[in-house]
C-alpha cells in the first residue's frame, strides 16, 4: 500500500509540474539567500577578527556558503527536470537519475536542518572566543608603537563607541591594566612613581577609562580620570553616577550582536529547509506520477502518484535487506574466492 | 516643416511600441526622482537641529514634486501610445496633447533648475550651518533647560559621526562656556580665577569635550589644558596633529551634503534626457498618426514633423494667439456691444489655435 497516494490525470499532472517548477525558482532564490547570508557572516567575523581569539572558527559561514551553492545547483537541476517533465521524450533522459537525485535531496535537507541547529549552538564557543580576544585587546591598547598591534587602540575605541560598551565585563576592567603607554609617562614625577610602586608588576594603574567609554547622553561633561575619588569632582558620587560612562561590557554587547545575527540566520535556514522539503515532495509526486501511467503508450492517460511506494515500515525493511544483501554479497564473493584458492 | 520624417505604417507601429516602452522607462525614472527627493529630505531633516533655516529644502521639495508629476505625465503618454494605432480612439487625446507638451517641457526646465540650485545654494547652506552650529555649541551646557536639553547629545554624536570638532576648528570651544554651572565649585580658587578673567563672567577653559577626541591618535586623548605644553609629558601644542579632529563641523557637513547632491547630478541629467526623448517621439507619433488619418488610405505613408512651420513663424503664431486671448479678455468686461465683435475675433483665433495644434499636411509640402 503506497504512502499518501494521489490520482493524477493529464491536467493535474501539468498543473503539478508547473507549480513545482515555480517553487523551484523560489528555492533557487532561497539558495542565493543562504549563500549571501554566509558571505555576510564571514565578512562580519573578519571585520572584528582582531577582537577575537586567533583561532576563531569560520566553520559556520563556510558551511553556509557551501550549502547555498549546493542548494542553488540542485534547485536549478530540479527546475529543468520539472520543465522537461511535460514532454515525455525529454523526460525519458532524466528518468534514470531521478531516484538518486531525490535521495540526495533528502540527505541535503537533513544537512540544512543540522546547519540551522548549529547556528543556534555557535553562541557558546563564541562567548569564550570573545572573552579571550577582548582581554588581549585591552592589554595591547597602549602598544601603538608595536608593529602588528598598533591599530588595537583605534579598533577598541571605535568598537566601544559603536557598540556603546566599556571594558570586558564593565568599565572597571580598565582599572586593572595599564592602558597609557610608557612613552607618555613622566618617570621623574612623584605621582607616576607612586602608582608604579603600588603594585607588584610595576604597572601604571589608574582609576580612569579611555574617552571612548564616555556616554554622550550624560548631562555632565565626561569624567574619565579619578573616577572612584568623589572629592576630585564637584557634586560627584561614583556609586550613583549612571550616565557618565557606558555601563555595559563589550563582551555582552558583541555577543548579543553576533547572537542576534546567528539566530536570524538560523531561523531563515529553517524556512529554507521547509521550502526545500516542499519541492522534494513535489518532485517525488511528479516522478511517481509519470513513472506509472495506466497506459504506458498513451501520455495522456491517468496515473497515480505517491510519496513512498510502500508504507514507511516496509520501505525501511526493504532498505535494511538491501544493505544486508550488499554486505552478504561481498562476504559470499570472498568465501568463494577462498574456496577456489583452497581447492 | 521642421525636421520631417516619412513614416510607413510599419514604422508608425514600431514608433508606437518603442515609445510605449520608453514611457514606462520614464515612469520608472520619475519614481526614481521622487525617491531621490525623499532621501535628500530625510537626510536634511535628520540634522535639522544644527541648521538655522530651511532654504536648502527647496531642492528635495522640487525633486519630489517633479517626480510625482512626471509619473502621472508619462503614464498618460503610455495611454496615448496604446490608443495611437486605433483611429477611433486617438482623436480624443488631441487637446490634451498640447497641454502635455507644455507640462513635459516645464518638467525638464524644473529638473535643470534643480541641478543649478544644488550648486547655487551651497553658500546659503554654509551660512545656515554656521549659525546652527554656533547655537548648538553655545547651548551645549544647557542640559537642564527644556527645549535645549538634547543639544549636548546632538553635538557629541555629530562630532563623533562626522569626525569633526567645533564650528571652524576645535578652538571654538575655548570661547564658549561648555561646562554647566551646576558642576562648578564656586568656592574653588581656579573656578573663581577663570570667571573673573573675562568680561561676561563665564567659565572658559582651553579644553574640549570628549567627542572631539580622535581614536586614531597613538596617545590617550588630551582634552584639557591643551595650550599648556608643561601640563602634559612630551606634548607640543603646535605640533600635535592627531589628538583631536582637525576639521570643523561646518566644513564636514557642507562637504557631506554637497557630495550627496553632486552624486545625484548624473542621475537627474539622464532623466532629463529620457523625458526629452519621450517628448520628441510623442510629437512625431502624433503628427504621423494625424497625417495618416487625413489620407484616403490610412495605412499609407505619412509625414511626421516637430513643428508645422519654421521656428520663427510658429513663435509669431503663438505670440499672435496669446495677444488675441489677452485682447479678448480685455475687451470682454468693457461693453455688451463689444461681444458680437469679440465673437468674430474669437473665431479666427480659434481657427489658428486649431491649426497650430493639429496641423494637416498641406499638399504644397
Amino acid at each position: 500500500m503506497a504512502l499518501l497516494p494521489v490520482k493524477f490525470d493529464l491536467k493535474k499532472r501539468v498543473k503539478l509540474a508547473q507549480t513545482v517548477w515555480f517553487m523551484y525558482w523560489f528555492a533557487v532564490l532561497a539558495g542565493v539567500l543562504v549563500l549571501s547570508m554566509g558571505l555576510f557572516f564571514k565578512i562580519e567575523l573578519r571585520k572584528r577578527s582582531e577582537l577575537m581569539d586567533n583561532n576563531e572558527s569560520h566553520f559556520l559561514p563556510n558551511l553556509l556558503i557551501l550549502m547555498g551553492l549546493i542548494a542553488c545547483s540542485i534547485n536549478v537541476f530540479g527546475g529543468k527536470v520539472c520543465y522537461d517533465s511535460l514532454d515525455p521524450e525529454k523526460f525519458a533522459k532524466w528518468k534514470p537519475m531521478l531516484k538518486t537525485y531525490l535521495v540526495f535531496c533528502v540527505g541535503f535537507n537533513a544537512l540544512l536542518l543540522v546547519t540551522a541547529l548549529l547556528c543556534f549552538l555557535m553562541r557558546i564557543p563564541m562567548q569564550f572566543t570573545l572573552a579571550e580576544g577582548l582581554r588581549n585587546g585591552m592589554r595591547y591598547y597602549k602598544d601603538t608603537d608595536t608593529p602588528g598591534r598598533c591599530y588595537m587602540k583605534r579598533t577598541l575605541d571605535l568598537m566601544q563607541i559603536e557598540f556603546h560598551c566599556c571594558g570586558n565585563d564593565n568599565y572597571r576592567d580598565w582599572f586593572e591594566i595599564q592602558w597609557v603607554s610608557n612613552r607618555y609617562l613622566d618617570f621623574s614625577s612623584k605621582e607616576v612613581r607612586d602608582r608604579i610602586g603600588s603594585n607588584v608588576d610595576g604597572q601604571y594603574l589608574m582609576d580612569g577609562v579611555p574617552f571612548s567609554c564616555c556616554n554622550p547622553s550624560s548631562p555632565r561633561p565626561c569624567i574619565q580620570a579619578q573616577m572612584t575619588n568623589n572629592s576630585a569632582h564637584y557634586s560627584y558620587d561614583h556609586y550613583t553616577e549612571d550616565l557618565n560612562v557606558w555601563k555595559r561590557g563589550c563582551r555582552d554587547a558583541l555577543l548579543s550582536y553576533y547572537g542576534g545575527m546567528m539566530s536570524t540566520i538560523g531561523a531563515l535556514v529553517i524556512l529554507v529547509t521547509m521550502l526545500e522539503a516542499g519541492v522534494t515532495v513535489g518532485m517525488q509526486y511528479v516522478h511517481s506520477s509519470l513513472s506509472n501511467l495506466a497506459n504506458p503508450e498513451d501520455p495522456e492517460s491517468e496515473s497515480e502518484g505517491w510519496l513512498l511506494e510502500k508504507t514507511v515500515k516496509e520501505t525501511f525493511t526493504d532498505i535494511m535487506d538491501k544493505m544486508k544483501s550488499m554486505g552478504k554479497g561481498s562476504k559470499v564473493e570472498e568465501g568463494e574466492a577462498a574456496v577456489e584458492t583452497v581447492s | 516643416m521642421l525636421l520631417k520624417i516619412t513614416f510607413t505604417q510599419q514604422r508608425r507601429v514600431r514608433l508606437a511600441q518603442g515609445l510605449w516602452l520608453m514611457s514606462w522607462l520614464a515612469v520608472m525614472s520619475g519614481a526614481f526622482i521622487f525617491c531621490l527627493g525623499v532621501y535628500l529630505k530625510t537626510e536634511l531633516l535628520r540634522r535639522a537641529e544644527v541648521m538655522d533655516n530651511t532654504e536648502i529644502h527647496v531642492v528635495p521639495n522640487i525633486l519630489m514634486m517633479v517626480g510625482l508629476v512626471s509619473i502621472g505625465t508619462n503614464w498618460v503618454a503610455t495611454r496615448v501610445c496604446q490608443d495611437s494605432l486605433d483611429a477611433s480612439r486617438f482623436p480624443r487625446w488631441k487637446l490634451l496633447l498640447m497641454a502635455w507638451f507644455t507640462v513635459a517641457v516645464l518638467l525638464c526646465c524644473l529638473l535643470l533648475a534643480v541641478v543649478v540650485l544644488s550648486y547655487a545654494l551651497q553658500g546659503r547652506l554654509e551660512e545656515s550651518l554656521k549659525v546652527g552650529l554656533r547655537n548648538g555649541i553655545r547651548f551645549y551646557k544647557d542640559t537642564d533647560v527644556p527645549g535645549r536639553c538634547f543639544q549636548k547629545e546632538t553635538i557629541d554624536r555629530l562630532q563623533m559621526e562626522f569626525r569633526c570638532c567645533g564650528n571652524n576648528n576645535f578652538k571654538d570651544w575655548f570661547e564658549v562656556q561648555w561646562v554647566s554651572n551646576r558642576y562648578l565649585d564656586f568656592t574653588s580658587k581656579d573656578v573663581k580665577d577663570r570667571i573673573r578673567s573675562n568680561v561676561d563672567g563665564r567659565y572658559l577653559l582651553d579644553g574640549v569635550p570628549f567627542s572631539c577626541c580622535n581614536p586614531a591618535s597613538p596617545r590617550p586623548c588630551l582634552q584639557y589644558h591643551l595650550t599648556d605644553n608643561s601640563a602634559h609629558y612630551s606634548y607640543d601644542y603646535q605640533a600635535e596633529e592627531l589628538n583631536l579632529y582637525s576639521r570643523g563641523c561646518r566644513q564636514a557637513l557642507t562637504d557631506y551634503y554637497m557630495e550627496m547632491m553632486n552624486s545625484t547630478g548624473p542621475g537627474v541629467l539622464s532623466v532629463i534626457l529620457i523625458q526629452m526623448s519621450v517628448l520628441v517621439s510623442l510629437r512625431y507619433l502624433q503628427t504621423a498618426v494625424e497625417g495618416a488619418t487625413a489620407l484616403e488610405d490610412p495605412e499609407g505613408e505619412s509625414v511626421g514633423y516637430l513643428l508645422e512651420k519654421g521656428v520663427k513663424e510658429t513663435f509669431e503664431d503663438v505670440k499672435a494667439n496669446v495677444l488675441n486671448i489677452l485682447k479678448f479678455a480685455q475687451v470682454d468686461p468693457s461693453a455688451a456691444e463689444g461681444s458680437p465683435g469679440a465673437e468674430d475675433a474669437e473665431k479666427p483665433a480659434d481657427n489658428t489655435t486649431e491649426k497650430a495644434a493639429s496641423p494637416t499636411p498641406s499638399p504644397a509640402s
